[in-house]
């Protein structure tokens, strides 16, 4: 497509630029892939995450056994488990980057738009709460409450809004001092219907870069909650769980340490890389 | 100068004070108390242990007696290790995380910061990329995951450290535990340090620099260097917060006796007390990092300091 002939949109170009870059297909198709087998699997396979079986225990990876990751020392299929764990992970990491960028983008454009006293206000309470060393003060909660998975996810969120509310409020006020946000205002445009209209569109690359980004660091943070056996409830398994068990057993068994790592790693992995090639691509400075 | 510290050291009151509120309120929250177990104990007994703590008081009193220590320098007795305050049971576990958190600190900014130099001045070559890769790597494998894996490989099979233990000032114990922290670490620098070297290597003055025919060297030591450290100070901030939960796993997994490992036993056994003071102590640690961050800045660049 010739850019001369049609108007290339900002979106248009910010998409282009992205399949431009041979690591941002890879990391989308691998994480599709994955994507894709942790719907399929638990549902066409024959075994399930939870039920133990006494003749299987220890089982190693093999093509012919039907289990092709192997089995733990319960006998359970390590096939459908990681898939489940992958199921648990994603969605943890999905669900809790939403409520952060919601609070922070809330937090950013009040502070940044309205500014003077009320910016300060709110900043402050990002700076001292920048201060408050969150997640050993989750790990305390989750041990007082008992393992509550609502509280996993309230806790992320929590922590993870104040970087996004930072960078919000710098790029509202660099917005707000745009000659269109003075014209919209002077058609008649109420201040809500600024934001909504002129603020936020214009936000909404660098939080799609932020999003992304935080989708790894909460996977991370729920890894280790699990890891440390605060996180999903037995039967259930996160990847951070199956890591925690493998390491048990990974002088006998490797393979139960190994496998889970490998798909926690590959995910974080390609989402870091799609989150840097997302910033390539809606940074206009590029091009 | 000297006014500016003072101010922060003064803002920061309120922020500890804001910290201790919270830790004390959501612990003091939470179902059970410190001294529920199995067996019932003669109501005289727990009346005089809950006499002696001070439970028997209202929350408020409890509240105010524990501030009031606490400006004191005083975190209290602690509840579960008894005879012992927290005060002695912080200063028998620090040692432990100074150590392997300095060590950490220190191998991350000189390996990452030489990695992250290195691949700038060959952006693009293969040089670049294969750093550049790994370190992504690093910043996607846990933790968790990489602890076990060197255990696994240094300990077990290779028989090289020992795998975990605790010899006061032997670096072979050191080393292991230090490396697992510092691996992520180091390679958040090298990406910092690389994007920010390459932003620095394109500014004018840069090309000025190379104009006046100054050997390669010294343009990025001297003159590219000072502006590439400033990204680089601002992650110091979160970077030790990230060591401090780091040391909370490493001391799990490596069997370390260090303050992370009191604290998750703490929360176990309800210690309020212990909990609340690591926490107050993990914040006033944090405080005091943005506070040399803020330093740094005035350091790095004359605009900030006229500013401060």
């Amino acid at each position: 497509m010739n850019p001369l002939t049609r108007g290339e949109g900002p979106w248009q170009r910010s998409w282009r630029r992205f399949q431009a870059q041979r690591s941002a297909r890879w990391a989308l198709g691998l994480l599709g892939l994955i994507v894709a087998l942790c719907l399929l699997v638990p549902a066409l396979s024959p075994h399930d995450y939870a039920t133990p079986s006494w003749t299987h225990i220890f089982r190693r990876p093999s093509w012919r056994d039907g289990a092709w990751f192997g089995t733990d020392g319960l006998g359970r299929d390590l096939l459908v488990r990681v898939m489940w764990g992958c199921r648990i992970s994603l969605l943890v990491g999905i669900a809790a980057s939403l409520v952060s960028v919601l609070i922070g983008v809330a937090w950013g454009t009040a502070a940044g738009y309205i500014g003077g006293r009320t910016d300060g206000l709110l900043m402050r309470t990002v700076d001292v709460l920048y201060s408050v060393p969150f997640i050993p003060l989750v790990i305390v909660l989750e041990v007082l409450f008992g393992r509550n998975f609502l509280l996993v996810f309230v806790a992320i969120g929590a922590v993870s809004w104040l970087d996004i509310a930072r960078i919000v409020r710098g790029q509202t006020m660099a917005i707000r001092s745009h000659s269109y946000i003075e014209a919209a205002l002077a058609l008649g445009l109420r201040t809500p219907a600024v934001i909504w209209r002129h603020v936020i569109p214009n936000l909404l690359g660098l939080v799609i870069v932020y999003a992304t980004l935080t989708v790894p660091s909460v996977i991370l943070f729920e890894a280790l909650l699990s890891f440390l056996g605060l996180g999903v409830q037995a039967p259930l398994a996160s990847l951070g769980s199956l890591v925690a068990d493998g390491a048990n057993e990974m002088q006998a068994n490797p393979y139960l340490l190994v496998i889970p790592a490998a798909f926690l790693a590959t995910i974080i992995l390609c989402l870091n890389y799609l989150g840097d090639a997302l910033r390539d691509a809606l940074d206009p400075r590029h091009d | 100068m000297l006014r500016f510290v003072l101010r922060r050291l003064l803002s920061a009151l309120p922020t500890l004070l804001v910290i201790a509120t919270l830790a004390f309120v959501l612990l003091h929250l939470t179902p059970g108390g410190p001294f529920d177990s199995d067996r019932v104990l003669v109501p005289q007994i727990q009346h005089s242990i809950e006499a002696r703590f001070h439970l028997d008081e209202p929350l408020w009193r409890q509240y105010l007696r524990y501030l009031g220590d606490l400006a004191h320098g005083d975190l209290g007795p602690s509840f579960q290790y008894r005879n012992t305050s927290v005060n002695e049971l912080i200063a028998q576990g620090m040692p432990v995380d100074l150590a392997i958190g300095g060590t950490a600190m220190l191998l991350a900014l000189l390996l990452g910061g030489s990695i992250g130099l290195l691949a700038a001045t060959r952006a693009g070559s293969w040089r670049d990329r294969l750093p550049m890769s790994l370190a992504m790597l690093g910043i996607s494998v846990p933790l968790f995951v990489t602890a076990p894996l060197l255990i696994l490989v240094f300990a077990i099979q290779l028989q090289w450290l020992p795998a975990g233990d605790w010899v006061s000032g032997s670096w072979r114990h050191l080393l292991l535990p230090s490396v697992a922290l510092a691996l992520p670490f180091t390679a958040y620098i090298a990406r910092i340090v690389r994007s920010a070297a390459i932003e620095a290597l394109a500014s004018p003055f840069i090309r000025a620099a190379r104009a006046k025919g100054l050997p390669a060297r010294s343009i990025v030591l001297r003159h590219a260097l000072k502006p590439t450290l400033m990204p680089l100070v601002s992650f110091l901030g979160p970077a030790l917060a990230g060591v401090l939960t780091g040391s909370i796993v490493i001391e799990q997994v490596f069997g370390l006796p260090g303050i992370g490992r009191y604290f998750v036993t703490g929360a176990l056994n309800r210690d309020y007390t212990l909990v609340t003071g690591i926490t107050v102590l993990y914040g006033a640690l944090i405080i005091a990092m943005n506070l040399l961050v803020d330093l740094c800045y005035g350091w790095l660049d004359p605009r900030v300091r006229a500013r401060q």
